[in-house]
């Protein structure tokens, strides 16, 4: 599968590097395959099962580890989330002329990048650790769940690697010029496949696993984070609701003999509309 | 001034005997599935004792409701909004299964199939949450009749208080204490705080009725509620992870009938009908300075349903004649406003709820009676409710924020009712003096009489149906069973492609139908399968013979013995 990453560790110029067709397929094609299945699966999840849209906290069950260990994972990933958003979005050219120097930027990235995934890890482990040994959470693990956490520890373990092994090595690869610009290209509808091609292995794998997790995400219990309440912020407290104007199922088809009696629309025939 | 309906409550603590009916039969309507065994939309707690979950009144442990900040203003008393999305990964005061009870059943299964030994085989408890054996400990009501008072009595926050600040003990030895039944559901707040630390705003109240209800769709699991309601009267369905509580029975409440609690009520001790209120001056009533003046606050703003400036404005607000109608014959605007013998449960917690409570004068009646004296005689009645300061400060301390003179007057209320009408059933002169002592007339007594003694059910149950022109938005009706099995108990394993808890949500009465019918013929909850198929007598519900009502002939179970 890796076949046209001859290269692991060195660090060549994007130009120098052959693309391939598995590179083609994987940086060029498959990303836009990720963001149909993420857009279409969660309007698709949105509109059919917003009943299972929900964290499913076992806090009921068990807190003691869940009260340390969810935080950690939770403010860990969401900083992991910041610092991808910077390092992917904002081009190097920009804190050049910040007058940010690259040594200096990545003492910084890899300092909050490693204390954000060592949390976030140690928070996952903990996390799971108590999912295997508290009954009652495990027995409320479903094999999507299991599947997810296979997906998300991957994920984020091949993310911590990459980072550690960009310290000690000695031509590390620039993110910043191939995984950077093939993540920017993908948005503007024209994939560098190229930079992409010219990463390594070790980035090439955790975009992989990163793309397989967001495949998943609308299929698994990770909705929540898409409804995130920051609305909370702004909403008033006390919510008022006509019975009226609630859409409670929509246009359902009512079968054969089970139309609602004594209602206006009953001669309407099969289909029940809330129109008046 | 915006008038708005509000479907409410008023309940005879008198008249309760503590039998349980209504929470069994609101568990069978409304819990009885996977996810809900610890859910109790209605518990009788037994007073003085701990009440479900556990010291639930402790809010300085729990936390629920409301607080004034520093410039009076109502502020959440588990924290502002940014200080609850910081705590959304865990949140920090929510009870565990430990504080309610980890539900169980029995291995009934053991009784009829133990081999033959020499011990007596026996149903052992079953965890309903590990199917593990469990010891049980503690469950909706274990202090049930003062049940373990002498050891556990003081764990109640409210005889803590009161100990605190009196200087008699409330005493739980045999014969010096007392007690009564507390009957509570949800209170479908004016100003409920579970809405307000809803993070999805999925938590609404109908503008129609006023029933506080939860979006099951909307609803994420965040369970900042259960931490927003002082009255712990917010769940966490633990299968569907979505909250959940008391629905005041709307499908029912829509077409005119009783909730389920009321309806099954062996006392007859509950009242369903109307109030109007003031929605624009909610929060203000609700933000008054001092905690002993909310009841007044709280009365101010139900609105009088014969006042025309009332009716003119309301009629406005598109409020229907026949809704007006049922508010001029509303028990609860009765009890509540006119005879001011009902009160609000915990009026501190700046909810401003709606389920109202006529305190009981049982405890004062009863002292009396055992010291040897006549309970009936309006002297020795308002001589012991000034001077049996234990029980009447423990209910000012429930209904009126330790306010003893409004609880007294209620007290001496219901004295005066218990002496009047004793002169007339012994064919006596009613003594005037005694409706005026407590601010009434004689009419008024006789008027009291009738509803809190002998009302019917169209007089304690004044319900508006919801209107026609609605009624294909009504949310039961033509509930559609284009999805078989579903979500909910009847669906709950083999639903949606996501697990369980997946797919959209099934219409009440269709989830009900699939419970009572898993119940009828589903095994042991603990998931013996050996009795699988076969019919619960205790849940069989008598007619016909279903299938799976007798056990299979030998023939057809491969002669198994």
């Amino acid at each position: 599968m890796m076949q046209s990453a001859p290269v692991l560790l060195a660090a060549p110029a994007p130009e120098a590097v052959d693309v391939g067709v598995w590179d083609i397929l994987l940086w060029g094609a498959l990303p836009y395959i990720v963001l149909a299945i993420v857009i279409g699966g969660t309007i698709w999840r949105y509109k059919y099962d917003q009943f299972g849209w929900t964290t499913r906290s076992s806090q009921l069950y068990e807190s003691r580890i869940l009260r340390i260990a969810s935080p950690l994972f939770h403010f860990g990933i969401l900083a992991v989330l910041v610092g991808h958003l910077v390092g992917l979005v904002i081009p190097r050219s920009w804190t050049d002329a910040a007058g940010l120097s690259e040594h200096a930027y990545h003492i910084m990235a890899l300092g909050i990048g490693l204390v954000a995934g060592f949390g976030t890890l140690v928070g996952i482990v903990m996390l799971i650790y108590r999912r295997r040994t508290t009954g009652p959470v495990f027995m409320a693990t479903t094999k999507n769940d299991k599947f997810m956490y296979v997906m998300l520890v991957a994920a984020l373990l091949t993310g911590l690697g990459v980072t550690i092994i960009s310290v000690f090595d000695t031509t590390p690869v620039d993110y910043r010029q191939t995984v950077s610009p093939w993540f920017r290209s993908i948005w503007i509808l024209q994939p560098d496949v190229q930079a992409m091609a010219a990463s390594g292995i070790g980035f090439q794998t955790h975009a992989l696993f990163g793309m397989a997790l967001f495949a998943i995400w609308p299929f698994t219990r990770l909705v929540h984070a898409f409804t995130a309440p920051v609305h909370y912020l702004f909403r008033p407290y006390i919510v008022y609701r006509s019975r009226d104007s609630k859409d409670t199922a929509g246009m359902v088809p009512i079968r054969r003999g089970w139309e609602p009696i004594g209602t206006q629309d009953r001669a309407r025939g099969s289909t029940r509309s809330r129109t008046r | 001034m915006r008038v708005m309906a509000q479907v409410a409550m008023v309940m005879a603590l008198d008249k309760c005997i503590g039998c349980h009916t209504c929470s069994v039969t609101c568990k069978q309507a409304w819990t009885n599935r996977a996810g809900t065994e610890y859910v109790w939309f209605n518990n009788v707690e037994t007073r003085p004792g701990q009440g479900y979950p556990r010291r639930y009144e402790d809010q300085e442990k729990w936390k629920g409701g409301w607080e004034l900040n520093r410039r009076g203003n109502l502020k959440l008393k588990s924290g502002g909004r940014l200080q609850k999305l910081f705590g959304i990964f865990a949140s920090p005061v929510q009870p565990e299964l430990d504080d309610y009870y980890e539900p169980w059943t029995y291995d009934y299964e053991n009784l009829l199939h133990a081999p033959a030994g020499d011990d007596f085989p026996v149903a052992r408890p079953k965890s309903l949450i590990t199917g593990d054996d469990m010891k049980i400990e503690w469950s909706a009501n274990w202090d049930d009749n003062l049940g373990g008072a002498p050891e556990m009595g003081h764990l109640d926050p409210i005889v803590e208080k009161v100990r605190k600040e009196s200087e008699d003990k409330i005493k739980f030895e045999f014969e010096q204490t007392f007690a009564f039944y507390l009957p509570r559901i949800c209170e479908h707040c004016l100003n409920p705080s579970c809405m307000a630390s809803c993070p999805s705003g999925a938590i609404y109240k109908r503008s129609e009725d006023g029933i506080v209800l939860v979006d099951q769709d909307r609803c994420r699991g965040w369970r900042q509620c259960i931490t927003g309601c002082p009255y712990k009267k917010m769940y966490y369905n633990h299968k569907s992870g979505k909250a959940e509580k008391c629905t005041f029975c709307y499908p029912r409440i829509e077409v005119g009938i009783p909730t389920v609690c009321a309806e099954t009520c062996v006392g007859r001790l509950r009242y369903i009908g109307l109030f109007l209120y003031d929605a624009d001056r909610v929060t203000e009533a609700a933000a008054t300075p001092d905690e002993r003046d909310l009841y007044e606050a709280h009365l101010d703003i139900l609105l009088d349903p014969h006042d025309p400036e009332v009716l003119a404005a309301a009629r406005e607000d598109g409020i229907a004649e026949d809704w007006l109608d049922a508010a001029q014959r509303s028990p609860v605007y009765k009890l509540a406003k006119e005879l001011r013998v009902a009160l609000p449960l915990h009026p501190e917690y700046r909810t401003m709820p709606m389920v109202w409570y006529v305190p009981p004068l049982s405890p004062v009646v009863d002292l009396l009676k055992d010291q040897g004296h006549d309970g009936e005689d309006a002297d020795n009645l308002f001589g012991a409710i000034e001077s049996l300061r234990i029980p009447v400060e423990y209910l000012a301390e429930l209904f009126t924020a330790g306010d003893t003179e409004i609880i007294t007057l209620v007290l001496r209320r219901l004295a005066a009712m218990r002496s009047y009408m004793r002169d007339i059933a012994l064919d006596d002169e009613p003594d005037e003096s005694i409706a005026e002592a407590v601010g009434m007339t004689g009419s008024q007594i006789r008027e009291m009489y009738r509803l809190m003694a002998i009302a019917k059910y169209d007089e304690r149950y004044v319900i508006p149906t919801a209107h026609i022109e609605d009624a294909h938005n009504l949310e039961e009706i033509g509930c559609s069973l284009d999805v078989d099995g579903g979500p909910g108990m009847g669906g709950m394993g083999q639903t949606g492609v996501f697990g369980e808890a997946s797919g959209t949500p099934m219409p009440v009465a269709v989830e009900n139908f699939n419970a009572l019918q898993a119940r009828q013929q589903g095994g042991d909850p603990t998931g013996n399968e050996k009795l699988a198929g076969r019919v619960n007598l205790l849940n069989w519900d008598g007619r016909g013979a279903p299938q799976g009502l007798f056990p299979p002939k030998d023939h057809e179970e491969g002669h198994s013995r």
